[in-house]
């Protein structure tokens, strides 16, 4: 399967039942009656958007409506329209920075995937033609470090790994240093998870960031939160807490070729102008795809 | 946001009092408010509706107790109504088998291992000898990291590196465990989605073969409105007998314990507080309906304060401000009364919003306050208690010397009471929100 028609798969899969409900909705009442509303709106809440996201959207149908009557676009077309609006359409590629090691770090939460998705990461690069190295900086976890030196070695890439109760900010500093000295293109650094909530946690990647900054300017040159698509509202929350700690840059959402929607980016990208990078479609390391709103915004409301 | 959700609710409220009994149109907007707290804690649409529509029809009719405000009784209705859908007994784990077989099944990073290694280390506790059996053959290291827990836990780990056949670590397992007496097997399996069938199948023929008393769905606390499918599909695949909920101990409002709950009817078991071993406890209904609603502990709070405040007190109270004859006197029994709820920082986090409103605020400080002003008023006499324009500079003096404070400390406090006092006439009938809610005398803590 390409790559396109594996994200439209794994997004058609996804969102099937919201654009069955829809076009019921749609079908069965061109009209925009109080009834079909509700149904537009159990729609939007079911896929995660939140109770906020949600009325914005039906206030934005109504507004279209009203304005251009029962002759302009259907609830699609419009739902879709302010769906894409919201996830800004911004490149999702990586940055490059010339001369040396990008360094990308991963962070979010316990379980969302960070550790697939750096090794995922790794491997799409490794496809176009780049040099990538890994660090298991999650030094806490158990096997955390096997974990990641199983997809090196699965992927053929170095890891870079210290030992449990190290210092992460110490490993990720040998991490930059051996980056520097073989002179790739990437470093994915494979975080600890963290709740967002725990002040300690955040300072202690705080400071990774803050030494890896010391080592090479600008670094970390990007700073993903790997978000689990099944996630509900508190999503919001991590993405928040997160950005004020350590700048993030953008979002990688995992976990959606299950049934969840992961229509709570929109209200994150909204509130915060994080834009998505990517999306992860399963446990292979070919399962990551670059991010495309349209194409998102599409299949959320198209068959 | 949520945190006001109880002040909001009181709000819907307001216009309810006095009158006799709850209607549908005046609990509408109230509902409403429930319906949007629900749903911003992750609940479930569908569970969010039966649910509005139950509470709708236990609080339609309900009296609207005189002594009570009509808000709060429909948060008690509300909270009770969630805590009894939760789960109104604890639910104790199956061990009856030889050896007991629990079974962990998930999403995947949902916490099952670090589940799997927590339930060891309580069973271990109580006196079982648990064996923890890694049945995840297909996340990198999975096993290795089950080894770790039990290396951690000083618990046997049977492991079959590069078996990729569960049934087959299956048979071996049950064999090693009755080999070496453990009398309670823990299977770590792999995070696999609802939707897979082909590894949904693999679970069932792996339940098949075990015949497990306990199959527990482990959902992480943050998860959204796909909690619903997520339970289903497992409980139909699987008959669950419970559930874990983790990560408790970020800030999701965990929703999907009302949803899991309501669909399959499972109990939830136990909760993950943490990424460390021992950060598990038993699961408490009551305390998740609160957290759920966005309320801090409000419940248990208006019960602390129903016992600890007696009602005529209360009635003669209300009608005194009312009449705006509120006496120092009585300002002495109401910070006496305060005190009895417990250190004003402990009140203050069980409300709504309290931990919020507290950061940066030095609420020692105003509870030295009440402590100077109670030693003030101790200081006058009755007759001064009652008639404060008796106090001239000369008796100021004396109360301020006695009580330990300066004479301009005496003023600004007699300052504030004047305030208040005024306030109360104004408001006429001020809610005895001192009985009902412990919190604050008007004006005097500041921001409210
Ligand atoms: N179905 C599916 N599973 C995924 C995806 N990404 C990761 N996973 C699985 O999710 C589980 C957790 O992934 P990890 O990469 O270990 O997550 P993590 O964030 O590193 O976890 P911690 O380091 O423990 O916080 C594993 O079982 C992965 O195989 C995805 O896109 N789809
Ligand atoms: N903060 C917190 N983290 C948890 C809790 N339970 C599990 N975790 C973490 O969540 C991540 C995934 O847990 P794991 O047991 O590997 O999940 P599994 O994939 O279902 O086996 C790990 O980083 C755990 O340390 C919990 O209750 N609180
Ligand atoms: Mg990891
Ligand atoms: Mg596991």
């Amino acid at each position: 399967m390409g790559l396109f028609s594996k994200f439209k798969a794994g997004l058609a899969q996804t969102h099937s039942r919201l654009v069955h409900e829809i076009k019921r909705i749609v079908t069965r009442s061109p009209k925009l009656t109080g009834s079909s509303l509700e149904e537009l709106e159990h729609a939007l809440i079911g896929a995660d958007f939140g109770p906020a996201m949600t009325l914005q959207i039906i206030a934005a149908v109504k507004l279209a409506y009203e304005t251009r009557g029962a002759t302009g676009p259907d609830v699609f077309a419009i739902a879709r329209a302010e769906v894409e609006k919201n996830l800004a359409s911004s490149p999702s590629d990586l940055l490059q920075v010339p001369g040396g090691p990008t360094v990308v770090s991963i962070v979010g939460v316990n379980g969302t995937g960070k550790t697939t998705t750096s090794a995922k990461l790794a491997h799409y690069f490794q496809a176009q033609k780049k040099t990538v190295l890994l660090a298991a900086c999650d030094t806490f976890r158990a096997a955390a470090i096997e974990q990641i030196k199983v997809w090196g070695h699965r992927l053929k890439v170095e890891v870079i790994a210290g030992s449990y109760g190290a210092d992460a900010a110490s490993v990720a500093h040998d991490a930059v240093t051996a980056a520097q000295a073989r002179g790739v293109d990437y470093l994915f650094l494979d975080t600890a998870g963290r709740l967002h909530t725990k002040h300690n946690l955040m300072q202690e990647l705080q400071k990774l960031h803050r030494v890896i900054g010391k080592q090479r300017a600008g670094a970390p040159h990007e700073v993903l939160l790997v978000l689990d698509a099944t996630t509900g509202m508190n999503a919001l929350n991590q993405a928040r807490e997160f950005h004020k700690a350590v700048p993030l840059t953008g979002l990688i959402v995992t976990k959606l070729d299950g049934t969840s929607k992961g229509g709570m980016v929109v209200a994150i990208q909204k509130e915060l102008g994080l834009p998505v990078k990517f999306i992860g479609l399963g446990e292979q390391p070919e399962d990551l795809q670059p991010f495309d709103a349209k194409q998102f915004a599409q299949a959320l409301f198209e068959e | 946001m949520f945190e006001s959700f109880s002040s909001k609710l009181q709000g819907a409220f307001r216009n309810l009092r006095g009158l006799g009994r709850i209607s549908e149109s005046n609990i509408a907007e109230a509902l409403r408010e429930v319906r949007l707290a629900l749903l911003e804690a992750d609940v479930n649409f569908k569970v969010a509706r039966d649910f509005i529509e139950r509470v709708k029809i236990k609080a339609l009719g309900a009296e609207v107790i005189a002594s009570i405000q009509p808000g709060q009784q429909i948060v008690k209705i509300i909270s009770d109504e969630l805590t009894e859908l939760l789960g109104s007994t604890q639910a104790a784990l199956d061990l009856s088998g030889t050896p007991s077989c629990l079974l962990m099944v998930g999403l995947h990073g949902a916490g099952k291992t670090t589940s799997s290694g927590k339930l060891a280390r309580l069973l271990l506790k109580q006196g079982r000898l648990p064996l923890l059996v890694a049945a995840d053959v297909y996340r990198p290291a999975a096993m290795d990291q089950l080894e770790t827990l039990g290396q951690q836990l000083g618990i046997p780990v049977f492991l079959k590196r590069g078996e990729t056949d569960v049934l087959k670590i299956a048979r071996e397992a049950l064999d090693f465990a009755k080999a070496n007496q453990r009398n309670t097997l823990i299977f770590d399996t792999a995070g696999r989605l609802q939707i897979d069938e082909a590894l949904v199948q693999e679970l069932v023929r792996l339940r098949d073969f075990v015949k497990p008393q306990e199959i527990l769905l482990v959902l992480d606390a943050a998860t959204g409105q796909e909690a619903v499918n997520v339970a289903t599909h497992f409980d139909s695949a699987l008959q669950l007998t419970g559930a874990i909920l983790t990560k408790l101990d970020g800030d999701a409002r965990g929703g999907a314990a009302l949803s899991l709950k309501a669909v399959t009817g499972r109990p939830i078991k136990f909760i993950g507080t943490g990424e460390k071993l021992d950060e598990f406890e038993p699961f408490h209904p009551e305390r998740m309906a609160s957290r759920i609603l966005g309320m801090g502990d409000v419940v248990s709070l208006v019960e602390r304060a129903a016992e600890a405040v007696d009602e005529d007190d209360l009635k003669r109270m209300e009608e005194k401000m009312r009449r705006g004859q509120f006496t120092l006197e009585d300002f002495l029994d109401q910070l006496r009364q305060m005190k009895k709820l417990g250190p004003l920082e402990n009140v203050m986090k069980m409300l709504p919003g309290g931990a919020e409103a507290m950061k940066g605020q030095d609420l020692s400080k105003q509870e030295r306050e009440f402590k100077h002003m109670e030693a003030m008023i101790c200081g006058m006499t009755s007759q001064e208690r009652r008639t404060p324009a008796l106090l001239n500079a000369k008796r100021r003096i004396r109360v301020a010397k006695g009580s330990g404070v300066t004479v301009t400390e005496l003023n600004t406090m007699m300052n504030k009471f004047a305030q208040m006092q005024q306030m109360m006439k104004k408001m006429g009938k001020f809610q005895k929100m001192m009985g009902k809610m412990g919190g604050g005398l008007p004006g005097m803590l500041g921001r409210r």
